[in-house]
């Protein structure tokens, strides 16, 4: 964590400071621009959004009711599924109207999900997706980029990635010591706990030093005290340099963290801003906060009610 | 006591047949399809049939014993690709479907009468019309050889010179197996067979990982139909449905995704299916199963057994309870 990159952290958030808090507010230095990305399943516009862009170096929360389009939205942007308005040969959309994206000043478009992680933007998913029948340091190697061994016919000549791997087995064992599942490490990833499948899926993501991280919902299913040293994490790599893009409906942690919030319903972008404000936004108590928006809905009491449930419940 | 001694002589001549390491051979090759990838490949046996051609075809062409291996090895990766292409994108039972269907084309194609010029169509192709380029790189001299209580001929059509190599290179399958599975390669391998979109999330070419896994496979399922036929005959119906069957059996008694489970699985295979067989023709009265009748029993109780293994130990007998495979 060298002073440089500290320094970028905050330039970039308060950078954000000057951005309008409108659906599609232009980035001074955007890391993910996305255009016209849409998705229909069947009759059902799952994803319509038209321009939005995430500032680098910040943690950004894309929150929203169930059926929001969220995690379609994460699909679509990371290659594991192709927008309904993609560029084709015959007919599909005018080139103006094509489904645009482009991460660190590349374009995505058509890239499979491979590429685009190679190319640094590098996802977790909301159902837990551990390597059950490896071990959690396995796990931990497979995350790693650009090994030698992985090519076949390196493979057969342990010499050629020897030493490459020995780096990879100490940074994994750092990363596992700062996700407490160092204790682990031998054990097969299907024995864990959920939430600890939850900490190795992003311990993993992390070997391969990505340049933005997107989390699908991280603290579902995680508890309380660990939590807290997540949320710890997630900040510490943003002040490393790392833009964080999450999904949460846990909104203590979205106040808590994030420093730009993105609100999505029934596929659109509905607002933007910080999250105090966004928050008060009036299209965003209609689709998702309801008649809580105002209270602290981290409170563990209100939660208990379910008082949490009871606006989207609403909503369907 | 004679017809007992004859029971054990039986099954161990049968564990050290060729066409037992031919058979060890397509398992290995299998093990790396299925055990370690996950890739639910139904036709080795076509992989064995289209390499058994590659060999005999070529050879009786006038190819030398290397070229025609060369075309072993290519009709291997050849078919491997053309079945992967279309299929590896999709989900693996897919591939389950065409892999069955395209080792019964090869069959089908191999036995068709028009091609009878080439293939000798359902008559096959005899083993000495192409046998001779290999026989002629044996070292040994003529005669015949005792070890233990085995008597066959030093080179011969079915003689310790075939038995030599076929063993040898099981061995040195598996070890070229080990090597790779324990690699970074192998590791994405197996990751793959975990959960595809976790290692596409991760930055690895899935397609191209799977297809490679599918290469190997299908190159050493090519080479164990060469010695398949080698001491027999080139049979296309020898080669069908049963025999992908009888080599999951054999891979998943020994124990996938273990190294050597598909050789030992292999070995006891054909052990016990002599030693069922045997016992039966010895216990079971000749009025009630005579000696024809005892093969097919044993046959049976080979399919009874595949029911039993998955439904009672699915790891195999070398596979390790944690790392079973059998949720695919």
């Amino acid at each position: 964590m060298s002073n440089a990159t500290q320094k970028t952290a905050t330039e970039a958030r308060a950078e954000l400071k000057s951005v309008p808090h409108t659906p599609g507010a232009p980035k001074p230095d955007a890391i993910l621009v996305v255009d016209n990305i849409v998705r229909d399943f069947g009759g059902n516009r799952a994803v319509d959004v038209d321009h939005v862009e995430v500032q680098r170096g910040v943690i950004t929360a894309l929150i929203g009711p169930n059926g929001a389009g969220k995690t379609t939205f994460f699909n679509l942007i990371t290659g594991f599924d192709q927008p309904s308005s993609a560029k084709k040969v015959f007919g599909g959309p005018s080139a103006d109207k094509a489904a645009k994206w482009s991460f660190n000043g590349k374009l995505l478009g058509n890239t499979s999900a491979a590429s685009v992680a190679k190319s640094g933007m590098v996802r977790t998913f909301q159902l837990t997706k551990a390597l059950s029948r490896l071990t959690v340091m396995q796990n931990m190697l497979l995350g790693a980029k650009d090994q030698r061994g992985e090519s076949f016919l390196a493979a057969f000549v342990k010499p050629l990635w020897a030493a490459q791997e020995k780096a990879n087995i100490e940074k994994a064992e750092d990363l596992l010591k700062r996700f407490k599942l160092y204790e682990k490490k031998d054990d097969l990833a299907g024995s864990l706990s959920g939430g600890q499948k939850k900490l190795l899926e992003m311990a993993r993501a992390l070997m391969s030093d990505p340049v933005m991280i997107m989390l699908d919902e991280p603290m579902a299913g995680v508890n309380p005290a660990l939590t807290q040293s997540l949320l710890g994490h997630i900040q510490s790599l943003r002040d490393e340099g790392t833009t964080v893009l999450f999904v949460e409906h846990d909104m203590h942690m979205v106040r808590h963290i994030s420093d730009w919030v993105v609100v999505m319903a029934e596929g659109r972008v509905v607002a933007e801003g910080p999250a105090d404000t966004v928050m008060s936004d009036q299209a965003v108590i209609d689709a998702y906060l309801g008649a809580h928006h105002d209270t602290d809905l981290g409170d563990d009491s209100l939660l208990e009610e379910g008082a949490m449930d009871a606006p989207k419940k609403e909503k369907k | 006591m004679d017809m007992w001694l004859k029971v054990i002589y039986d099954m161990s001549a049968n564990m050290i047949l060729p066409t037992t390491a031919a058979f060890a051979i397509a398992a290995i090759g299998l093990n790396v399809h299925f055990g370690f990838t996950g890739l639910l490949n139904m036709g080795q046996a076509g992989f064995m049939l289209i390499g058994a051609y590659g060999f005999a075809v070529s050879t009786i062409m006038g190819f030398p014993f290397w070229a025609a291996t060369l075309v072993t090895i290519g009709a291997g990766v050849l078919f491997a690709l053309l079945l992967g292409i279309p299929t590896l994108k999709l989900r693996g039972d897919y591939l389950a479907i065409v892999t069955i269907a395209a080792a019964e084309i090869v069959r089908m194609v191999g036995r068709a009468s028009v091609l009878n010029s080439v293939t000798g169509g359902s008559n096959g192709l005899p083993g000495e019309t192409y046998r001779n380029t290999f026989s002629a790189l044996s070292p040994f001299p003529d005669g015949q050889t005792t070890i233990l209580w085995f008597t066959f001929d030093n080179t011969g059509v079915n003689g310790w010179f075939i038995r030599i190599v076929a063993w040898s290179l099981v061995v040195i399958f598996a070890i070229l197996v080990w090597l790779l599975m324990r690699s970074p390669w192998g590791r994405v391998i197996k990751g793959i067979r975990e959960d595809e979109d976790a290692v596409r999330s991760l930055g690895k070419n899935v397609f191209a990982f799977k297809m490679q896994s599918l290469i190997i496979g299908g190159v050493l399922g090519a080479i164990g139909g060469m010695f398949y036929v080698l001491p027999t005959s080139v049979q296309p119906d020898a080669l069908g449905r049963n025999m992908t069957f009888l080599i999951w059996t054999a891979m998943l008694l020994g124990g996938a995704a273990t190294i050597w489970g598909p050789v030992l699985g292999s070995i006891l295979f054909f052990a016990l299916r002599i030693f069922i067989q045997g016992t039966v023709d010895i216990i079971v009265p000749d009025a009630i199963l005579n000696t024809q009748q005892t093969e097919q029993f044993s046959w049976i109780m080979v399919g009874v057994a595949l029911m039993l293994l998955v439904i009672f130990r699915p790891q195999g007998i070398l596979g390790d309870k944690k790392e079973l495979n059998f949720n695919v």
